[in-house]
């Protein structure tokens, strides 16, 4: 059993080495120095240790919890609120991918970021600064704590995507990235407010009580639910907040495959996985919840469809991978929410709260693999772009004979992401389906499209980076592509570690490696290798689903081949065949124009905003300069009643006193 | 009470003011370092009383006492002293006029009479915040404005004359009115003692004019300084107008006389009016919330920018009190303290801007990151403290006052104006964002290379500003603990 000082531990080495690489050695060293990744990688390597360490203690613990003493933070009245941690199975989980993800990540950019001129410094600072923020999100015991590394996460997302500043799409993406998050975490304080009044408390454990029990529910919790939700749906990049993550590529490729492809885009998840309780509690949120993941998995993956930017294609997989993790916690919440609601499921409150948090076990199982297999691709294609100079794929072509690990990994991670079996994508995704399934046929079918889109995008990716013939690379001034070659070992290692994962995440968990963390129960009762097999004889109300899916992605692998590599069908016979929806999926919907052009620009700035101003300079101010004016003119006209003729103002005294004396007279008594 | 604290903070800093201006020596680093001295005791001192004052369940609410009989047919006092309430913003006071004294480490022109003023003003706002006696409060609060308009009119820019009158004509109609409401309340009480009087209460009395419109002059008189919409448009033009130094006493502690005299007024002794007219008192918060972050979201001048975004944290403030409820007091005393160091920074670091780059239109700065890279992290920091990040001071004041106004249930609808006042923090990442995009980020411009970045003594102040806006972000108990013993006992006064 981990010891609870070292659960802390967890997320306050990186906090360490931030203050360590940030503050503390700067003056005495270069700023190029390596000494900064050494510091960063040596602390999340420790955090990493603990994390697998308390995962293994928490699967064993009584009630799959270990108790961490809280601190006391700020204390007025009534209002009282202390810092603490929840050791779970979900925050178990969390710091593993997150720990794990974070390390592998800073080894990489140990060779991928050795030329940039910017150094080491500000990089692994700001990464430290990250993985501790990210740590201490999903370790969190109360609303308040998660919001405050919620926006720290978002903070260091802002500073790492404009870690080039100096280019004005990096500056802007950074912008639009916080600002576009901005807009949702209004919705994650109006929830937290929300429930803070109908509950009195932050604490997470308290809330799922509340809920549970009945204390909160009804319209208040549908909004807090909501609510928290909105801020989801802005850190998760999900429709129609998600303009921001395909943006926010411009950042160093690692800050992508850690921050906005397997950690920091996946909070929106882990948060509606945190709060599940309240969600179940509330039928219309659940809903919600799984309406705008099985909206956002397909209307993404068509926007990766014809990106031509290899990062492009994986941003607009990731919201769509997202989409996946959502609709599997809303399709699974919503069947638990009509049984409550019918009153077919009547339990203790106590089981009900362990029923409840185990609904979020097939978004949190695909968020496990999909942390490895999209860190893993985004690296491959950092060090693709390490080789080549761009991330242009039409630039690319025929890499797999100079840089046969990275199209291995590369592979392995695009095989596991469309759902081939036995890797680990395949075992998430089809949870995901099958719980659609029963739940939300219409979102099934969408879904179901998507595996297609999924497979096909990602294969269009390989044939156009890895096959074919070498297109040459980046044109730039005083830089040779045209010789690639691999990417360094400090590179490559991370990737052949992710690839493993990618391969065998999936299993380890069907085969009963987290127990019953993450589902899967059945199988595990097979145990072993044999699970591996017994998967094709399930059905899901006598369909065959798990062998469904993987004709549907291997049709889409084919379709890839056809087009991209044989060359069978023409891609201009398909841009001719869907037109105009090809173009709309290639200008993104115009949704960056509605936001930027229409709302943003003309809407607010150039009009509401624009007659504010004119109102405060014509009307509020013009109006206290009228007023001066006012006095100052009428000050110009009485003075011409000051004539400096003692008769005229002796006249007026006289007056004065005969009105004042006539007064007297009148009113006196 | 063996020694006078609070008349020694008050008065060494206008000491300071006397002994500058009677030096007739024209060394201008005399002055300066005079002026140093002359802070710096007031600041220890300062220091002293905060860690000194009682916290203990039984204490005294008024502490460090002093109380002398003044005009005695007047029934008038000199007395001095300090609660919960009053004693962080003064040690605010005596913190941001030292910092003010090294910000202004630069001014050349007429020295010894810049520092003169500076000092002089720094005297009149502590007796603002140390006043019991309204007579005295009123006297100092009109000082005030003597070395706020020779401040701006002599060592300005811009418009400066055009800015400081209208400073002045301004300031003069709120305390015009203030003035007929201490009057009143005097003639109804006979008393000039703020303590006893919010003791007793106004609604009992018979007064000489209906309590409402007492309240209402008071308050206008306030409104003018903090500033509300729509009484806000001296504010831009004297911070684009008036030197850095002044700038960051103005944001920083001037306009906080307006939030803290709504509170110890107001809100003290008319707590059934500050109930009666809070809804439309909360609805002006609210425009000037959302009004002022758009109107912000234009400005192309970097301190006009900087002072229209006080215009919208003031808005919280002013939601804050009238919301009523104990922790949402506790939020806006704690977003004044805040936005003091927060903007306070903010307005030195754009002074540094200026001064060094001589460039005040941000479409016309950029890529100043690699050139002044430690100006720009500062920079960050402050304007992330400005839009609320968690970690600094500005996150915990306008979370409390979000959560005190949403729970407090004194007005009527405050769950629904919160929700909208929460809309402000999306603006406000917006016109910051931006800031920092237009000025800092992008590509190096060749005409800036060159241009100094901070030098050491800027470092001193910037770390200091910068370390006490983590402080109170990271425990902003430091605070709240104390500002809790001074709005208790009103937040009583309201619930009843």
């Amino acid at each position: 059993m981990i010891p609870y000082q070292l659960v802390w531990l967890i997320m306050l080495l990186p906090l360490f080495a931030f203050i360590i690489n940030g503050l503390l050695i700067r003056p005495f060293v270069n700023r190029k120095s390596k000494l900064y990744g050494y510091i960063t990688i040596a602390s999340i390597a420790t955090s990493a240790v603990f994390s697998v360490w308390a995962l293994i203690s928490v699967m064993s613990a009584e009630n799959h919890t270990i108790a961490v003493p809280d601190v006391n933070w700020i204390v007025i009245g009534s209002f009282n609120f202390h810092v603490g941690i929840i050791m779970d199975q979900l925050s178990a989980v969390m710091v593993v991918v997150v720990s794990i993800v974070s390390l592998m990540v800073q080894i990489y950019s140990l060779g991928y970021m050795a030329h940039d001129e910017a150094g080491y410094y500000r990089y692994y600072t700001f990464m430290s600064l990250f993985t501790f923020s990210m740590l201490g999100l999903v370790l969190a015991d109360n609303l308040l704590f998660t919001f405050v590394f919620w926006e720290m996460v978002g903070l260091c997302s802002y500073l790492l995507i404009g870690f080039w500043f100096h280019k004005p799409s990096a500056a802007n993406a950074a912008k639009k990235a916080f600002i576009v998050t901005r807009i949702g975490d209004f919705g994650f304080l109006a929830g937290i407010l929300i429930l803070y009044f109908n509950a009195q408390t932050f604490d997470i454990q308290a809330l799922h009580n509340m809920a549970v029990s009945g204390l909160i529910g009804g319209t208040a919790l549908m909004w807090a639910a909501i609510g928290l939700f909105g801020g989801a749906i802005g850190k998760s990049a999900q429709f129609p907040l998600h303009v921001w993550l395909p943006d926010a590529m411009e950042g160093p490729t690692p800050v992508s495959a850690l921050i906005h492809s397997a950690t920091m885009v996946c909070a929106g998840v882990f948060l509606v996985a945190r709060t599940m309780p309240l969600f179940v509690f509330s039928p219309e949120a659940i809903r919600v919840v799984a309406v705008i993941g099985g909206f956002t998995a397909i209307f993404a993956a068509t926007m990766g469809l014809v990106a031509n930017d290899i990062k492009r294609v994986l941003a607009y997989s990731t919201i769509s991978q997202i989409g996946y993790m959502m609709l599997g916690l809303g399709a699974v919440g919503t069947a638990l929410a009509a049984q409550i609601q019918s009153r077919t499921l009547i339990l203790p409150n106590e089981e009900m709260i362990i029923i409840a948090k185990a609904a979020v076990a097939v978004g949190m199982f695909h968020l496990f693999t999909h942390a490895f297999f999209k860190a893993l691709l985004f690296m491959g294609a950092g060090s693709v772009n390490h080789a080549t100079g761009t991330f242009d794929m039409r630039q690319m072509g025929g890499l797999r004979k100079t840089m046969p690990w990275t199209y291995a990994t590369f592979l392995i991670g695009s095989l596991s992401l469309a759902g081939i079996w036995p890797l680990a994508g395949f075992w998430s995704k089809d949870e995901i389906l099958a719980s659609a399934f029963t739940s939300q046929p219409a979102l099934f079918w969408l879904a179901l499209i998507t595996v297609f889109l999924t497979a096909f995008y990602m294969f269009r990716a390989i044939f156009m980076t890895f096959h074919g013939d070498y297109q040459g690379g980046a044109k730039e001034e005083g830089h040779d592509y045209t010789h690639t070659h691999e990417s360094p070992w400090v590179m490559v290692a991370p990737l052949v570690f992710l690839a493993l994962l990618a391969i065998g995440a999936g299993w380890w968990n069907v085969s009963g490696g987290f127990s019953s963390f993450m589902g899967h129960e059945a199988e595990a009762a097979n145990g072993g290798i044999a699970a591996l097999f017994t998967v094709f004889t399930h059905t899901v109300n006598g369909v065959p689903l798990p062998l469904i899916s993987l004709l549907v992605a291997l049709l889409g692998i084919f379709s890839a081949y056809a087009v991209y590599l044989k060359r069978w069908i023409t891609k201009e016979s398909i841009g001719k065949a869907f037109g105009p929806l090809y173009q709309m999926a290639a200008d993104k919907y115009y949704f960056d124009e509605l936001y930027e052009n229409i709302i943003v620009k003309l809407g607010l700035v150039k009009g509401l905003f624009n007659g504010f101003q004119l109102f405060d300079s014509k009307g509020v101010d013009g109006m206290v300069n009228g007023a001066a004016d006012i006095v100052v003119r009428g000050g110009k006209a009485i003075r011409q009643a000051q004539t400096g003729q003692l008769q005229l103002y002796g006249l007026f005294i006289g007056i004065g006193v005969a009105i004042i004396a006539i007064c007297v007279l009148l009113f006196g008594s | 009470m063996d020694f006078n604290y609070l008349s020694t903070i008050l008065f060494l800093p206008a000491a300071g003011a006397l002994v500058i201006a009677l030096t007739k020596s024209k060394d201008e680093k005399l002055s300066k370092r005079l002026a140093l001295i002359f802070t710096a005791i007031p600041l220890a001192l300062a220091i002293y009383l905060f860690i000194a004052f009682d916290r203990s369940a039984g204490a005294a609410v008024m502490q460090f006492e002093e109380r002398y009989l003044w005009i005695s047919p007047l029934n008038s006092y000199y007395h001095l002293g300090v609660d919960g309430l009053s004693l962080p913003l003064l040690l605010l006071t005596t913190f941001l006029g030292f910092l003010a004294v090294l910000i202004s480490w630069k001014v050349h022109e007429r020295t010894r009479e810049f520092f003169a003023w500076l000092l002089l003003l720094e005297t009149s706002i502590i007796g603002v915040f140390v006043s019991l006696d309204l007579l005295l409060f009123f006297i100092m609060w009109e000082i005030e404005v003597i070395p706020m308009y020779f401040l701006i009119s002599i060592w300005g820019s811009g418009r400066k004359g055009y800015s400081a009158t209208k400073y002045v004509i301004y300031t003069l109609f709120g305390s015009a009115l203030m003035l007929a409401g201490i009057l009143s309340i005097y003639f109804t009480t006979n008393s000039l003692s703020m303590i006893e009087i919010a003791h007793r209460g106004m609604g009992m009395v018979q007064t000489a004019m209906p309590a409402a419109a007492i309240f209402w002059l008071l308050f206008i008189g306030f409104a003018v300084k903090l500033p509300m919409f729509p009484l806000h448009t001296w504010l831009p033009d004297a911070h684009t107008d008036a030197p850095t130094a002044v700038s960051v006493m103005l944001a920083g502690v001037l306009i906080k006389m307006g939030g803290y005299g709504m509170i110890r007024l107001c809100v003290s002794m008319f707590p059934e009016q500050a109930q009666q007219y809070a809804q439309i008192l909360i609805i002006l918060a609210l425009i000037g919330i959302i009004y002022g972050a758009a109107v912000t979201l234009l400005q192309t001048d970097i301190k006009r920018l900087i002072a229209y975004s006080s215009i919208s944290h003031m808005g919280y403030v002013l939601l804050g009190i009238f919301a009523l409820g104990e922790v949402s007091l506790t939020g806006a005393a704690l977003q004044m303290f805040s936005h003091g160091i927060v903007t306070g920074l903010l307005f030195a670091m754009a002074g540094l801007v200026i001064h060094n780059i001589e460039v005040r239109d941000m479409r016309k700065l950029g890529g100043l990151a690699k050139q002044v890279p430690i100006i720009m992290a500062v920079f960050v920091i402050a304007g992330l403290a400005s839009l609320g990040l968690p970690t600094t001071s500005g996150f915990a004041a306008e979370f409390l006052i979000f959560l005190g106004s949403y729970t407090s249930g004194m007005v009527a609808h405050l769950n629904v104006y919160t929700i909208i006042a929460i809309i402000g923090v999306v603006l406000t990442a917006g016109y910051i964002l931006w800031m920092i995009q237009q000025a800092f980020h992008g590509p190096v411009k060749e005409e800036f290379n060159g241009v100094k970045d901070a030098d050491n003594l800027e470092k001193v102040y910037m770390f200091v500003l910068v370390a006490a806006i983590m402080l109170v972000g990271i425990y902003p108990a430091i605070l709240t603990d104390v500002f809790k013993l001074g709005i208790a006992p009103i937040a009583a006064l309201i619930g009843g």
